[in-house]
């Protein structure tokens, strides 16, 4: 028997973060047709709470009617919004797709976002000079949000619809659970509103190191910066050992991301987690100006791959538009040729796309295991 | 030649999605999904096809509960709207998309950004029921939680109102765009919105209530009023009184829409559909539903008793408070009075008396009686049109749409092709007034 998925992953980034924001669905929906013509697992859209241009999840959810099999994956912000609302976001995106969302976690260390909702809860910090930075705060929130979203995904057991028409009852409320999460600064009661997504629990995904190197007190700012021999560390981090199904590693050389994946995959069995529960991705900026540039690419990826530095590869094109046509007509075939990445999709949902398995309520469990 | 009759005062029609309460009917074979797409693509498509103005989702944002327990009777399960909408903005292409979205538990900029981003991927599609919420229970989901007392729902309602569409007038069409520096009572929103200016300038505002406080907001600041007044006297002076608070806001009776939430029933004849109609009001009142609904007014547990015997005798208790997420009943002894003497008049059942006084249809009838009915009701200033809330899912509109419509158009009250692209243009609504530059 073959593998029942092939070893590579490959997601792409939409954005163009130096190009000014699209806002028409037409621009979003031919590049993520490309890149299901290339079967690729997933795309992204970076957002900001904060951000230019439309809701990213917004976006994603208007293109999944006009998608088959792409996986779909937003960023969504946590530290301003309600984890209710995300939760239910991310969930409706998984049944608008069919089983192929999933969400970025983001948190809003800036002060631009705060200043949008007038309550700077965040930078407590900048007042008082000694506080802890306030991205630590945010992703340690963060991290309790994703607890409790995907909480609020499991509290309808899949099978909690009934319609017994003989009894009246069209659920069975055993199979409904309120979540009870209390967080340092938030509690939800649940249920949740929205019946288990087709996933189960739609794909989680951490950008575990972050971009690094900008000004403070900007979003995105706040990255673990990844280094050969040593160990990264931070709340950001911590969020993708915990709670990511993917986490995405900015490194330079295979070396680094390798030793980023060893450690995170060290931290989650820390945690009581299967390591290979966790994919992980080097996130890549590319560009590519020729045919030969995306030909270099395959090689560049392969040799990588063959070194253990990641499971797969998260690019991030400069100018998606150009990049990702060159990537699919060029790159993705030869990755193919060496027998490296699937040649058509075999599964339907992103977690079959990733060989993830999909996960059983923690609510069922739990009534199997009192039984 | 006979002079040329006035021109019939044209009907709006929208789409409700069938609701998670009685009134929608699960235990019918007809009965889908709640929650698969396809079911919100089979109706959003029939309303596109019917010419509707929109299609509309209301929100719950937490399970019912009763004898705090979750109520488990009626249909239950619903997506989050916007993504929802967004969705369906890439199958359909003229539908109007409307949502609605408690301001309890959001702030303005995410709001306005959400709905900003709808209107551009919908192509000016974007519609808004603007609602509160006051209960605590249901903000026992929320960080915000809490509880807002009835004058704090609307000032806080209309300042969010006034500050989203602070956001969108931020970002003029030939302008660069302004940074936003609100400060009110209720919020404080200070910076730059990111999405550029919609197709519609604002998206389409709905609003809901009923009381004297949500009439003047609706007057002050909504396009369509969504009313529960069905009936045509009530709908008249509902009308009347709300048209006629228009002008102290400088605006035009044609510039708000008043649309109110009907049901209806089609049989070949009158009879037929007499007979539908209670055999549907049977399935909405199954014995079990008919002893929750009882518990609602009595406040106290009646599970022992026979729902197809007498009413209970003794009295309801006034402190009871068995279900939450509903809206409280205001004097449950003069309901129980009403509803015994009703039970020993008719000789009624528990289920029976249920039935006969709870939601009968709006519109019964042939094809040709409920669309002379409408046009009536219509051209009578009672409404500017409906929200169809259809019992079933997803096929509940197929008869409306294949049946009704066309009597509709052949009357000259309805149209017979859209000539816009925005729901602002379905609905005859001004474009925002472009907004004028700071100096």
């Amino acid at each position: 028997m073959p593998a029942p998925h092939p070893p590579l992953r490959l997601a792409v980034a939409l954005d163009a973060p130096h190009l000014p924001p699209r806002h028409d669905a037409a621009h979003h929906t031919a590049l993520a047709r490309l890149a299901e013509r290339g079967t690729l697992d997933f795309v992204t859209l970076d957002d900001r709470f904060d951000g230019a241009g439309p809701d990213a999840l917004a976006v994603l959810a208007r293109i999944a009617p006009a998608t088959e099999r792409i996986g779909l994956v937003p960023t969504v912000t946590t530290t301003h919004t309600e984890p209710f609302h995300v939760s239910t976001a991310v969930a409706t995106l998984d049944w608008v797709s069919r089983g192929r969302a999933g969400w970025t976690v983001a948190a809003s260390t800036g002060e631009a976002a705060a200043a949008l909702v007038g309550r700077p809860r965040v930078p407590a910090a900048a007042s008082t000079g000694s506080a802890p930075a306030p991205a630590a705060e945010v992703w340690s929130e963060a991290g309790e949000v994703a607890d409790v979203v995907g909480r609020l995904w499991d509290s309808w057991e899949d099978d909690a619809e009934v319609r017994d028409r003989a009894t009246g009852r069209f659920v069975d409320r055993a199979k409904l659970h309120h979540v009870d999460f209390t967080g340092r600064t938030f509690a939800v009661r649940g249920p949740s509103i929205v019946p288990r997504p087709p996933q189960g629990r739609p794909v989680t995904v951490v950008d575990a190191t972050g971009a690094t190197g900008g000004p403070d007190g900007v979003d995105g700012a706040d990255g673990a910066r990844v280094e050969a021999g040593r160990e990264p560390d931070g709340a950001r981090w911590e969020v993708a050992a915990a709670r990511a199904d993917v986490a995405l590693v900015r490194a330079e050389d295979p070396q680094t991301a390798g030793t980023a994946r060893a450690a995170l995959h060290a931290r989650a069995r820390a945690l009581g987690r299967a390591p290979g529960r966790l994919l992980v991705l080097a996130s890549l900026p590319v560009e590519l100006h020729s045919p030969a540039d995306a030909a270099g690419l395959a090689d560049l990826l392969g040799d990588w791959f063959a070194q253990g530095a990641a499971d797969g590869f998260h690019l991030r094109p400069a100018d998606p538009g150009r990049d990702l046509t060159r990537f699919v007509e060029t790159t993705v075939p030869l990755l193919r040729e060496r027998g490296l990445f699937r040649r058509s999709y075999e599964g339907t949902t992103l977690r079959e796309h990733l060989g993830l398995p999909r996960p059983a309520s923690m609510y069922a469990l739990a009534r199997e295991a009192a039984r | 030649m006979s002079p040329q009759p006035r021109p019939h005062k044209q009907i709006h029609l929208a789409a409700h999605f069938p609701g998670v309460n009685n009134t929608t009917v699960w235990a019918d074979p007809r009965s889908g999904s709640q929650i698969d797409f396809s079911s919100f693509v089979h109706l959003a498509r029939t309303a596109e096809r019917g010419l509707f103005d929109f299609f509309f989702l209301a929100e719950g944002l937490r399970l019912r509960e009763h004898q705090g327990r979750i109520h488990d009777l009626d249909v239950l399960g619903r997506p989050e709207s916007l993504t929802l909408l967004n969705a369906l903005a890439a199958v359909t292409e003229r539908l109007g998309l409307a949502g609605t979205v408690s301001a309890t538990f959001n702030e303005p900029y995410e709001l306005a950004r959400r709905f900003a981003s709808l209107d551009h991927l919908s192509g000016g599609r974007a519609a808004w029921n603007v609602v509160t919420t006051s209960d605590a229970f249901t903000g026992e989901n929320f960080r915000r939680g809490g509880y807002l007392d009835r004058a704090d729902r609307y000032t806080r309602a209309a300042e969010f109102l006034a500050t989203a569409r602070e956001l969108w007038d931020s970002r003029p069409v030939d302008e660069p765009p302004r940074r936003v520096d609100h400060q009110g009572r209720h919020f404080t929103v200070r910076g730059e919105f990111g999405v550029a200016r919609s197709p519609q300038g604002h998206p389409v505002v709905i609003q809901a209530g009923d009381s004297p406080e949500g009439r003047e907001f609706a007057a002050s600041a909504a396009d369509v009023v969504f009313t529960r007044h069905g009936g045509l006297a009530a709908g008249r002076d509902f009308y009347a009184d709300v048209k006629g608070r228009l002008p102290a806001y400088g605006r035009r009776p044609a510039d708000l829409k008043i649309m109110p939430g009907v049901t209806f029933v089609l049989g070949d004849t009158l009879a037929e559909a007499q007979e539908q109609a209670a055999e549907i009001r049977r399935q909405q009142v199954s014995p079990q539903t008919a002893l929750v609904a009882l518990e609602q007014v009595w406040g106290v547990d009646l599970s022992s008793y026979d729902p197809d015997g007498p009413l209970p005798d003794i009295d309801p208790d006034p402190d009871g408070e068995l279900a939450r997420g509903r809206v409280r009943i205001a004097d449950p002894q003069a309901v129980a009075d009403r509803w015994r003497a009703l039970s020993r008049a008719k000789g009624l059942s528990i289920r029976e008396t249920v039935i006969e006084t709870t939601g009968r249809q709006s519109f019964i009838g042939t094809p040709q009686s409920v669309a002379r009915e409408m046009a009536d009701f219509v051209r009578g200033d009672a409404a500017d049109g409906f929200i169809l809330v259809p019992h079933l899912t997803p096929g509940g509109l197929d008869s409306f749409v294949a049946r009704v419509v066309p009597l509709l158009q052949e009357r000259g009250a309805y149209r017979t092709e859209y000539t816009g692209t925005t729901l602002r243009s379905h609905l005859g609504l001004p474009d925002p007034a472009r907004p004028v530059g700071k100096d």
